[in-house]
């Protein structure tokens, strides 16, 4: 079950992400002896030395070398170590992708696959290093378990329950600062959606980046009579059918939001849900099938058109196909 | 050293790994005969000296691991398996056949003694290396054999393994090379395809210790083992120089015995030639 409570006021983190990552790594590791983690070549951008430090012989940096990486994670897993596995976002999923395939998922394995930089947030480093294809790589792969975790409070309870959890697991991890959703303390049921405002005229359902800025939506459309449900689906599989039907039969139009390309995207996962069942009107905020590119994250949101003001104008365009 | 006895004991069980694929093989449009035939003299000297295992509990925790990167070469492997108890001949005869737990390409949630899921070639490589480090880890002396193709060695991942595998000084790894000189397109030896050139001194190159042996010549491959288990500090590579198809004259250095089928006549032939041999020992 959720238990969680949504800050009065959605602001900044104060903190990074990668630092709660590697403090709640280094806390589970202490307690649980198989815990290793292996990168490749990117622990001093993920700020994962500290883990290190701690654990030198459970730290596994194989240079630059992400198939490797990967393949070695599984074996380490097949042995009985509960393997988490960094890089970028890109080269965990697109080019580690046949290794997550076969030695990964197919060989059931146990293997923590962290991605990060998001989307837009790869920021400086540009197209090549955007991931906005990650999670439909991964979504493509039988038993994967896909989760996109919105902050911080979010992160050091799901890290926690995955480590405890057999199999393959892809998150996608903001690196560095993202907005606070959710107070400490609260936890989350992996494939089960939070519903994080309650509305009838439709529902914003939204994933990492997006969540903030659905919220800010939902403000601005409060402010005009529309009220708008928001959920915040950070399992994009296996995706919270439920929660998806009844948003259909209780707002009657839905509108995905997400910093991936549409295209085997939320939007698709939940499309795919909707014609199976009741179809209700749809509008996907997300990456139009374009490459990313380089610049700062506040002229990214608007050129891939990932702001509260796009949520807004596309939840009057799916009320208005009603 | 091995005794006289032991030489034919270790001789005549890979012949009859031998028998036992073309007899998998036979029923079937094709498999993958070559390479199959070409490995069984370094898995009759690993299962018949060299491993540490037990057929009644195959993940037993003091057993030594074996990772068959070229994962189409299954047959030799179950062939191996059944001869040595881990599940009964019959068996061998649901090869590819639905429902069966005897898959083209090894897969270890399906048969017993398969330690780990190959096929993607170049993968069991890395996944081979990732068993190591964890018995390392918890500071046991299992080892892990790797078995490795030659055409396989032209993926990528094999020496970024190679090049960590050295740096964590895995010396409870001893990766074999079936240097059988073929691949599905031609030669591996020469610039037809991709020449693989030099192994050991590429591995060498890598931090490993090489050796190379005739991979037939059982006496050889049991004392390249023996040299590798006691290497310290670093992984160990033996190249085991082999022929394709090994043991019938229609599939010896033949580039099409990688995946061929038999027609009536031709299992009767190849079966009566193996025998033969197995009859001089």
């Amino acid at each position: 079950m959720n238990n969680f409570k949504v800050c009065d006021r959605i602001e900044k983190e104060s903190g990074e992400m990668r630092k709660a990552f590697c403090q709640v790594l280094i806390d589970l590791a202490k307690e649980d002896p198989r815990i290793v983690l292996l990168d490749a070549d990117l622990m001093g951008a993920m700020g994962t030395k500290p883990f290190q430090k701690e654990f030198p012989e459970r730290t596994i940096d194989c240079g630059v070398q992400e198939a490797n990486t990967v393949g070695m994670a599984c074996g380490l897993s097949i042995e009985g170590k509960v393997p988490f596995v960094h890089t970028f976002g890109p080269f965990v999923t697109r080019r580690a992708a046949d290794q997550v395939f076969i030695s990964g998922a197919y060989n059931k394995a146990n293997v923590k696959l962290i991605g990060s930089d998001p989307g837009i947030t790869a920021s400086y480093n540009g197209g090549t290093h955007m991931p906005f294809e990650d999670m439909g790589i991964m979504r493509g792969m039988p038993t994967m378990t896909i989760i996109e975790p919105t902050d911080i409070a979010m992160l050091r309870d799901i890290v926690k329950q995955v480590a405890g959890i057999y199999g393959m697991f892809y998150l996608r991890l903001v690196r560095k600062g993202c907005m606070k959703v959710y107070e400490d303390g609260s936890t989350f049921e992996i494939g089960k959606a939070a519903l994080l405002r309650d509305g009838t005229d439709a529902t914003v359902i939204a994933s990492g980046y997006c969540v903030a800025e659905a919220l800010s939506a939902a403000d601005m459309l409060a402010a005009e009579g529309i009220s708008v449900r928001v959920l915040n689906m950070f399992t994009w599989k296996p995706i919270d059918e439920a929660a998806i039907k009844a948003a259909a039969a209780e707002t009657g139009a839905i509108i995905t939001a997400e910093n991936h390309n549409v295209i085997n995207g939320l939007g698709s996962a939940v499309a795919e849900v909707l014609v199976k069942n009741k179809p209700c009107p749809v509008e996907m905020v997300g990456v139009q099938d374009e490459f990313g590119e380089v610049g700062p994250e506040s002229y990214l949101r608007e050129r891939f058109n990932l702001t509260d003001n796009d949520i807004a104008a596309a939840v009057k365009k799916a009320i208005a196909r009603k | 050293m091995l005794t006289k006895d032991e030489v034919r004991e270790i001789r005549i069980f890979s012949k009859k790994v031998q028998m036992e694929v073309c007899k998998m093989i036979a029923p079937l449009p094709a498999g993958h005969l070559g390479g199959s035939l070409s490995i069984a003299d370094a898995l009759s000297v690993l299962y018949n000296r060299q491993m540490k295992f037990d057929p009644q509990n195959p993940k037993w925790d003091g057993r030594d691991w074996l990772v068959m990167s070229k994962g189409h070469c299954g047959p030799a492997l179950y062939a191996t398996l059944a001869l040595k108890g881990f599940f009964p001949k019959e068996m061998l005869q649901t090869l590819n056949q639905p429902h069966t737990d005897l898959p083209s390409h090894c897969d270890r949630n399906h048969t017993p003694g398969i330690d780990m899921t190959t096929g993607s070639l170049g993968q069991g490589a890395s996944t081979a290396a990732g068993v190591a480090y964890g018995l390392k880890l918890d500071k046991k002396d299992n080892r892990v054999f790797l078995i490795l193709g030659d055409g396989e060695i032209q993926e990528g991942q094999v020496w970024e393994m190679a090049m960590t595998a050295a740096t964590k000084h895995l010396d409870n790894l001893i990766a074999l090379v079936d240097y059988n000189k073929l691949q599905i397109d031609g030669r591996t030896d020469n610039d037809e395809v991709c020449n693989v050139g030099d192994i050991a001194a590429k591995f060498t190159a890598f931090n490993w210790y090489a050796q190379s042996v005739d991979g037939h010549d059982v006496e050889a491959i049991d004392a390249a083992i023996e040299k590798a288990k006691a290497n310290k500090g670093t992984p160990s590579v033996i190249v085991l120089s082999t022929v394709k198809g090994k043991g019938w004259d229609k599939s010896e250095n033949a580039v099409g015995s990688h995946s061929r089928g038999f027609k009536p006549e031709e299992l009767e032939d190849a079966l009566a030639q193996m025998q033969a041999e197995l009859d001089t020992y």
